[in-house]
C-alpha cells in the first residue's frame, strides 16, 4: 500500500538500491503529512465504522481540520522556539539524579543480607532505589531521548542517535518499532502492532480468535516480562516464526542478525544485574539477596512501565482507525488521528515524571520530538482545542485506567455479542476447528 | 557531534605488560560490565568531568576584558590536554541557552604552562572579540562567568613559527587576527631577532593588547606600526614598502578579514615572494542561506540540485544514495545524518538552520531541504 500519492518516479538510471534494513514506511513520493493543506480533496469520513461504532471526528469539516492543523504547528513552534537552558538543565538533572541513585541503591545492596531485627533493611532500600533508577531511566530519559526530544541541545551524549537504554531490547530497534511504526500509524488497525502487541485483543474492531481465550494469562506475564518481549516484539520474533518459510535469504540474514544483536544486549544486561553485582556482594554474604534485588527491580520495572503503556491506548473511549482511513492524510487529520487515538493519566508532578511524562500521552503523541517536561505546559491548551471541535479528551487516574485496561482484556476475550448467536458457540466452533475434538463438546 | 579525531591517550592498562597489565585490563571488564548499558566514564563524568582520560573538557577561570568588545578568556583544561604550538588554535564547545555550540579560537598563553600576561600557570587562555551576529563570540564576551564547563578539542593548525626561527619576519595582522601572533610573540619573542608587526584596528581603542604590544617596541623587541582604519584608512599595502621596506625578505604570518589575507597573497605574489607568506583563514566561506541548492553527499563522492521544497531525504534517494529513512513526516528521527556544513530550511516551520565549516550537525533529512548548499555524510 502506498501512503503517499506517487508524484515522482525513481529516475531509471538510478542504480539498483538494495534495501535498508528497516525498510522505509513510505518508499517514495513526497509525503502529504508534511503539510495541514492538501491539493487532493478527501472523501467525509463515515460516520459510522465497520464494528457500527460511530467516528468521533466525523462532524469535522476538512476546514476544521485544517484549522487544528495550523493551530497545532502554531504551539509546537511556540514551544520549540522557547526551548534553551531552563530545559537542558531540566534533562542534565534527571540524568544525574538517576545515575547517583543508580549508584546509591547499588552501593547499599553490597549489604543487602545484612539483618537489623529480623529484617533487612538495606535490601528493601536498595531494592527500592534501584526499582526507581530504572523506571528513571527507562521513562522519562531512555524513552524520551530516544525519540529525539533533546537532540536539539547537540550534545553527543544526551542524543537520539546515541542513547542506550536499561532494557532487553537494543535502542535501535525499539526505535524503529517504536518512533516509526508505532508514532506514524498509531492505532491504525493492521498497521500499529502496538495495538496488543500481537498477543492481546484490545479493541472490538480487533478479529477475534480462539487465542485471545487466554489473553488475561498472556496479559499478566507481557506485564511481568515486558522488556523481553518488547525485545521480541521489536525483532519482530512472531512475523519470523510465522512466515518464516516465505521469507528471502537477505530478510533471514536481517532477521539473524537483528537476533543476534538482542541476544549480546540481554547478555550483558543480564551479567550486570544477576552476576557481577551479586558476585560483588559475596564479602558481606549478600549474594543471594543482590540477585533477588536485581529481579524485583527488574519486576518492578517490567509492571510499571506495562501499566502505563497500556494507559496510553487501551483503554474505552480511545479509538482506533481503519488502514484505508489514513490514506492521503495530511498533517492536520494525522493531528486529530493521535489525539483521538491516545489518552492521559491524570496525577501529581511526581506520577508524571516516573511516567516519562507518557501520562501526557496525547502530547505526547502530538508532539513526539517536544522535550517532556513542556507536556504538562501545553496540557491544557490542548484539551481546550480539543473540547472546542468537540473532541474526547480522555483521562482518568492511574488506577481507574489500567482496571478498564484489565476489564477490557478480559472482556474481548471473548468474540464480539452478535445478535442470533450465542458468544458460547463461536468459541466452541473456533475449538472445534482448531482441535477436532469431540470432547469439547461439554463445553 | 564528534569533533575531529584528537589524538586519544591510551587508556589505562591498556598496553601495560605482565601480570599489573593483567589486572587492569580485568578490573576495566569488570567496571564495564558493571556501568552497561553506559561507560564506566558516564559515572566518573558525575564526580571530575576533568579528569585524565575524560573526554577533553576545561573550566573557565576568568573572563577578562581586552577592549571594549573583546575578552581573554582563561581556562584550566583538563587532565588529557597535550599541550600546543604557539599559533595553534583549539575548538571551543560551549552550551549557549542549552545549545552547544562550537568554534575555533587562538591559543594565547604560554605554551610551557608557565604563568604570563595575567594567565595562570597551567591554563589555557583564548582571545576573542564580539562580531555582530556571532553567536559565540558574543557569548564569550558578554555572557561567558567563571566556573562554565566547556568542551575542548586538542590545539590544531600548522600556523606556526618554524624552528630554527628564521631571522627576519614581519606579522601583519588585523582586528582579532592579533591573537595567534600574540600567542607566538608571549612564546618566541626571545629566539626572534628581527621582528616586525604591522596591525590594523578601526580605532586605538580596539587594538587588542595594546599596552603589551607598545611595551615590546618600547623595549626595542620589535617594530610595530599600527594601522588605524579610522585615521589612516584601509592599509594600502604599498604602504608596506615605507614601514617596513624589507617586507620581501621576511618570513611573513598573516591573520585577518578576508579582505586583508586575499590582498595579501596577492601583493606577495606580485612580488613573487608568496613561499614566504603563510595566512590563516578563521573562515574559508561564510555561509548564506538560499532556497534550494547543491546538496553534496561525502562518502558518495556526489552532488546533486535539488528545489527548496524538496527533502534532502528524496533527493538523495532519487540521486541512488542508500539514505536512512522513517517516517517521513519528522517525527521518528530514523533518517538522521550528519551535517558537515551548509544550511537547510525545516518544510513544517520554514526554520534555517546554519552550520559553520568545522561545525557538524546530524540533521533530519525528511523534513529539511537544502539551503543553498549543504554537505552530507553519507
Amino acid at each position: 500500500m502506498t501512503l503517499a500519492p506517487e508524484r515522482r518516479t525513481i529516475s531509471p538510471t538510478a542504480p539498483h538500491r538494495v534495501a535498508p534494513t528497516h525498510a522505509s514506511t513510505t518508499p517514495h513520493g513526497i509525503n502529504p503529512r508534511l503539510s495541514v493543506t492538501s491539493t487532493t480533496p478527501r472523501p467525509p469520513r463515515p460516520a459510522l465504522r465497520k464494528s457500527g461504532r460511530p467516528d468521533p471526528a466525523a462532524h469535522l469539516t476538512p476546514e476544521q481540520i485544517e484549522g487544528i492543523g495550523h493551530e497545532l504547528d502554531a504551539l509546537r513552534k511556540e514551544v520549540m522556539d522557547s526551548r534553551g537552558a531552563r530545559d537542558a538543565a531540566y534533562i542534565r538533572k534527571v540524568i544525574k539524579v538517576q545515575r547517583y541513585l543508580e549508584v546509591g541503591s547499588r552501593a547499599v545492596l553490597l549489604f543487602s543480607n545484612v539483618k537489623v531485627k529480623g529484617v533487612r533493611p538495606a535490601w528493601w532500600l536498595g531494592t527500592a532505589g534501584l526499582s526507581v533508577a530504572k523506571i528513571l531511566e527507562n521513562m522519562e530519559i531512555g524513552h524520551n531521548v530516544m525519540h529525539g526530544q533533546w537532540d536539539w541541545m547537540r550534545d553527543p551524549k544526551i542524543h537520539s542517535t546515541a542513547w542506550e537504554w536499561d532494557n532487553a531490547s537494543p535502542s535501535s530497534q525499539w526505535k524503529h518499532s517504536h518512533n516509526e511504526i508505532h508514532h506514524t500509524f498509531t492505532n491504525v488497525l493492521g498497521r500499529d502492532n502496538d495495538l496488543g502487541y500481537g498477543i492481546l485483543r484490545v479493541d472490538e474492531d480487533q478479529r477475534w480468535s480462539l487465542f485471545f481465550l487466554f489473553q488475561p494469562i498472556w496479559h499478566v506475564g507481557n506485564a511481568l516480562l515486558f522488556e523481553y518481549s518488547i525485545a521480541a516484539y521489536d525483532l519482530e520474533l512472531g512475523g519470523y516464526l510465522a512466515k518464516k518459510n516465505r521469507m528471502s535469504e537477505q530478510e533471514k540474514a536481517t532477521f539473524r542478525s537483528n537476533a543476534k544483536e538482542v541476544g549480546a544486549k540481554i547478555r550483558r544486561q543480564a551479567t550486570k544485574d544477576y552476576l557481577v553485582h551479586p558476585v560483588l556482594s559475596v564479602p558481606t554474604g549478600s549474594a543471594r539477596t543482590t540477585l533477588t534485588a536485581n529481579v524485583v527491580a527488574n519486576l518492578v520495572r517490567n509492571l510499571w512501565t506495562n501499566t502505563i503503556i497500556i494507559c496510553g491506548h487501551f483503554p474505552p473511549g480511545i479509538e482506533t482507525f481503519e488502514k484505508t482511513s489514513i490514506e492521503g492524510e495530511t498533517r492536520g487529520d494525522w493531528y486529530v488521528r493521535q489525539m483521538l487515538g491516545s489518552g492521559n493519566i491524570s496525577g501529581s508532578k511526581a506520577m508524571h515524571v516516573m511516567s516519562g511524562n507518557l501520562s501526557h500521552q496525547i502530547e505526547h503523541h502530538l508532539f513526539p520530538d517536544m522535550p517532556s517536561n513542556r507536556y504538562g505546559e501545553i496540557a491544557p491548551r490542548i484539551r481546550d482545542l480539543m473540547e472546542r471541535h468537540d473532541l474526547p479528551y480522555v483521562t482518568g487516574s492511574l488506577g481507574k485506567q489500567a482496571a478498564s485496561v484489565y476489564w477490557k482484556v478480559v472482556q474481548l476475550a471473548l468474540p464480539n455479542k452478535v445478535d442470533g448467536r450465542r458468544r458460547r458457540d463461536v468459541v466452541r466452533l473456533a475449538a472445534k476447528k482448531a482441535w477436532g475434538k469431540k470432547s469439547l463438546d461439554r463445553f | 557531534m564528534h569533533p575531529p579525531a584528537a589524538p586519544s591517550r591510551p587508556r589505562v592498562g591498556a598496553h601495560a605488560p605482565g601480570p599489573l597489565g593483567g589486572v587492569l585490563r580485568g578490573a576495566r571488564k569488570v567496571a564495564e560490565a558493571l556501568a552497561t548499558p553506559l561507560v564506566p566514564s558516564d559515572y566518573l563524568d558525575l564526580i571530575d568531568p576533568l579528569r585524565s582520560g575524560a573526554d577533553l573538557r576545561g573550566r573557565i577561570v576568568a573572563v577578562r576584558p581586552e577592549t571594549a568588545d573583546a575578552v581573554t578568556v582563561v581556562i584550566r583544561p583538563g587532565r588529557g590536554w597535550l599541550g600546543h604550538v604557539p599559533g595553534q588554535y583549539i575548538r571551543i564547545g560551549i552550551d549557549i541557552d542549552g545549545v552547544r555550540y562550537w568554534r575555533a579560537y587562538s591559543l594565547t598563553h604560554r605554551a610551557d604552562g608557565t604563568a604570563a600576561a595575567g594567565i595562570p600557570a597551567g591554563c589555557i587562555a583564548i582571545t576573542t572579540k564580539a562580531i555582530p551576529d556571532g553567536k559565540v563570540s558574543t557569548h564569550l564576551v558578554r555572557e561567558a562567568r567563571p566556573g562554565t564547563l566547556v568542551m575542548l578539542d586538542q590545539a590544531t593548525g600548522d600556523f606556526t613559527l618554524p624552528s630554527p626561527a628564521p631571522a627576519k619576519v614581519l606579522f601583519l595582522t588585523a582586528g582579532s587576527g592579533i591573537t595567534p601572533v600574540m600567542g607566538m610573540l608571549r612564546n618566541s619573542l626571545g629566539e626572534l631577532a628581527d621582528v616586525a608587526q604591522v596591525h590594523c584596528a578601526p580605532t586605538a581603542s580596539d587594538v587588542m593588547f595594546a599596552a603589551e604590544l607598545q611595551g615590546y617596541a618600547a623595549g626595542g623587541r620589535l617594530s610595530l606600526t599600527l594601522n588605524l582604519d579610522d585615521e589612516h584608512g584601509i592599509l594600502d599595502l604599498a604602504r608596506l614598502d615605507s614601514v617596513v621596506p624589507d617586507w620581501r625578505e621576511r618570513e611573513t604570518w598573516t591573520c585577518g578579514p578576508t579582505g586583508l589575507l586575499d590582498a595579501a597573497e596577492a601583493h606577495w605574489a606580485a612580488a613573487g615572494a608568496a613561499d614566504r607568506l603563510h595566512a590563516e583563514r578563521f573562515r574559508p566561506t561564510v555561509i548564506e542561506p538560499g532556497e534550494g541548492g547543491e546538496i553534496t553527499f561525502l562518502n558518495s563522492d556526489l552532488t546533486v540540485d535539488a528545489d527548496g521544497g524538496t527533502p534532502i531525504l528524496d533527493a538523495g534517494e532519487e540521486a541512488g544514495v542508500l539514505m536512512p529513512s522513517g517516517c517521513r513526516m519528522g517525527i521518528c528521527f530514523g533518517c538522521v545524518v550528519t551535517m558537515r556544513q551548509g544550511a537547510v530550511r525545516d518544510l513544517r516551520t520554514g526554520d534555517i538552520t546554519v552550520v559553520e565549516p568545522g561545525d557538524e550537525l546530524p540533521v533530519q533529512t525528511c523534513i529539511n531541504a537544502v539551503a543553498g548548499s549543504c554537505d552530507i555524510e553519507l
